[in-house]
């Protein structure tokens, strides 16, 4: 079974917590990966660095600027990542733009991912039909799951079809402007959660956005299955450096308060 | 080339053979296929199409007469005509699609229209039709090129329209292209994105060369009309290709006609020195779409220089990629130096101040002329060249006697 499928069967109110590969450090990713585990992080994502993200906030954005400048490239992940059995327990999952895993060969890219211990991806721009008509077969024959976005914007139907497609989680995920927050969260994102929780997925969900704190974390926990912290932690690696009593500490603030 | 070729490309998902589609984030593909769905309802209907025929004959001054050069072509041999998409309103062929691109936000309730400008042509074409439109307008551009482009940036601001300085990167066109999917991804539901090219996710490529096509279509008749025949050859500049999709598409089930796309050679071939994608670029994804892509062996798009502010784009239009794997379309490239020199030659040969993204395709037509004098070539003149004399009068002037 899939070690990411496994974390969902057995727990809720995850954490999930996201930095980029080579930040703020080329040679960080191990460290960070490991102090996040000791911290209580369930599961990791790491980024891929990319020059033009669409879907990636200005921290995070300046974080791959960084970590490109580094050198940081998927030749350089996949040679510190031959450790990542020996270094970590917990799922890891990467997260990429398309058209580096493309210059890669997606074919060797996915190979790579198996035989260095990668979970799952998410890959924001590859569309779930080019997915389905172009590499499912790939991925499920490398017990690679693939994770599916999905926004305030994203229908009924489709929603039903991501959840049937999925095999750990669903990424729930906010694009448009966030107005009016109070308390943590605003009231369309609860309308937002309550909608995708009435549904109920056969899919885990996870919420992804904005959550910089403990009391977000919790709060959001009511609706999904968990959460991901992605800016905030970046915002501290950029802050304390990847200085490992630091990151166990940040993760236990954010988990337990 | 088979009849019919527009209404072949692209597929209903947006691809011109393997190129194009819509590689997208989530947020983003829903949107995308709201405006995809939207321009097939729009876009055909009579209301639509009669709107956008009168703005275009009583706003933009349409048709732009088709015009033979005639001490240009006593010098250079040859017989060269120029389409004066730089009498276009505004100054560019640009305002083409932005006043369809405004008018179907109109339709679509949008309050709000987003692009990035290279050279600032498309910028003011879009502040031009949001003011006819009285919509919010926001530009976003390079410094490098707010520099360089400063009457453009003013033209902006005149029309009422905010314009974003990017400090990201080189400055220029790519990076203003990413700052303005960021603006549009924060209210995809207000705004909408008017891309500035035959770029960008479908259906974009397609919407930008519908409106577009309205160049081939009048150059082609008015050429017949001139001459009583078709011309040998086509000439265009390609920096995402808008102008040339244009007048391409007016020709391309005519093969007899030879059709160029003209890429700038910058100053020299080393990588960050030139922006000629189809010459040196190979199959990736920018922006959401696939095409010929200037990129690094990690996958991240090169830098790319150009004279020209509005041809610098390391990605190029997906049917222009298609249009060289199938060789209906001959690319090729012209340096900087080429280009000035071309600048200056029509201006004093004619009297007529190209922009420099246009002064490609005149250097280009010059030298298909030298090479065979008996032929007719029909260039795309896409924009006047007020917004570069400062800059050429600074670099160059001394070179062309301008003291």
């Amino acid at each position: 079974m899939n070690k990411l499928t496994n974390v969902f069967n057995h727990n809720s109110n995850l954490l999930s917590i996201y930095f980029t590969a080579g930040f703020p450090n080329a040679d960080s990713t191990l460290h960070v990966l490991k102090a996040l585990e000791q911290g209580g992080t369930d599961f990791v994502e790491v980024g891929i660095p990319y020059s033009d993200p669409l879907a990636d906030g200005p921290v995070i954005q300046n974080s791959s600027s960084r970590a490109l400048a580094n050198g940081m490239s998927l030749k350089m992940l996949f040679d510190q990542l031959k450790e990542l059995k020996n270094t970590v327990n917990i799922p890891v999952i990467l997260m990429g733009y398309l058209n580096p895993i493309l210059k890669f060969g997606i074919e060797s890219f996915i190979e790579n991912c198996r035989q260095v211990g990668v979970s799952g991806l998410i890959i924001p721009d590859l569309p779930y039909e080019i997915y389905l008509e172009k590499y499912q077969t790939l991925f499920e024959q490398n017990n690679i799951s693939n994770i599916f976005l999905i926004t305030p914007q994203t229908g009924e139907e489709r929603i039903r079809k991501l959840d049937r497609a999925s095999t750990s989680f669903l990424y729930m995920v906010s694009s448009a402007a966030v107005t009016g927050v109070r308390d943590g969260l605003s009231e369309s994102q609860i309308q937002y959660f309550e909608r995708i929780k009435n549904m109920q997925l056969k899919t885990p969900a996870m919420v992804g956005f904005g959550i910089s704190n403990h009391k977000t974390y919790r709060e959001v926990c009511r609706y999904a299955h968990g959460a991901i912290v992605g800016s905030a932690f970046i915002k501290h690696l950029e802050t304390h450096g990847d200085d490992a009593s630091e990151i166990i500490k940040f993760v236990k603030n954010l988990k337990n308060n | 080339m088979s009849e019919n070729y527009l209404k072949k490309y692209p597929t209903k998902e947006g691809f011109y053979k393997e190129y194009g589609g819509a590689f997208l984030p989530p947020a983003l593909e829903e949107e995308m296929k709201k405006i995809t769905d939207a321009y097939f309802a729009i876009s055909k209907s009579h209301n639509f199409i009669s709107e956008l025929r009168s703005i275009r004959k009583h706003y933009q001054g349409r048709p732009t007469p088709v015009y033979y050069c005639n001490r240009l072509s006593e010098k250079y041999g040859g017989r060269i005509y120029l389409k004066r998409e730089d009498l276009n309103h505004s100054g560019a062929h640009k305002l083409n699609h932005c006043m369809g691109e405004a008018l179907l936000a109109r339709y679509l309730g949008k309050k709000k229209l987003i692009a990035e400008t290279g050279a600032g042509q498309h910028g003011v074409a879009l502040a031009t039709a949001a003011a006819y439109f009285g919509l919010e307008c926001e530009i976003h551009m390079g410094e490098v090129d707010i520099a360089k482009e400063h009457p453009n940036v003013v033209r902006m601001e005149i029309l009422g329209a905010k314009v974003v300085p990017v400090s990201k990167g080189l400055k220029t066109l790519k990076e203003a292209v990413d700052s303005a999917f960021e603006a549009y991804l924060k209210d995809p539901v207000n705004t909408i994105y008017c891309i500035g090219s035959v770029v960008g996710p479908h259906p974009f490529p397609m919407m930008v060369r519908d409106f577009q096509h309205v160049v081939g279509v009048e150059a082609r008749e008015q050429f017949q009309d001139m001459t009583g025949e078709l011309p040998d050859s086509v000439v265009a500049c390609v920096g995402g290709g808008s102008n040339a999709m244009g007048i391409f598409s007016g020709f391309i089930d005519d093969e007899e006609v030879a059709l160029y796309g003209v890429e700038p050679g910058g100053r020299s071939m080393k990588t960050g020195d030139h922006a000629a994608t189809m010459m040196k670029g190979k199959p990736g994804i920018i922006h959401g779409f696939k095409c010929y892509l200037l990129q690094d062996e990690d996958g991240n798009p090169s830098p790319v220089y150009s004279i020209a502010s509005g041809l610098d784009y390391p990605g190029v239009g997906p049917e222009h990629s298609m249009l060289k794997d199938i060789g209906r379309v001959n690319y090729d490239m012209v340096t900087d130096k080429e280009a000035i020199d071309a600048f200056f030659e029509l201006s004093r040969l004619e009297g007529i101040i190209p922009a420099l993204e246009s002064a490609h395709a005149v250097a280009y037509a010059l030298k298909l002329a030298q090479k065979d004098p008996r032929k007719s070539v029909l260039v795309n003149l896409s924009g006047r060249g007020d917004k570069d004399i400062d800059f050429v009068v600074e670099n160059y002037g001394k070179q062309y006697g301008i003291e």
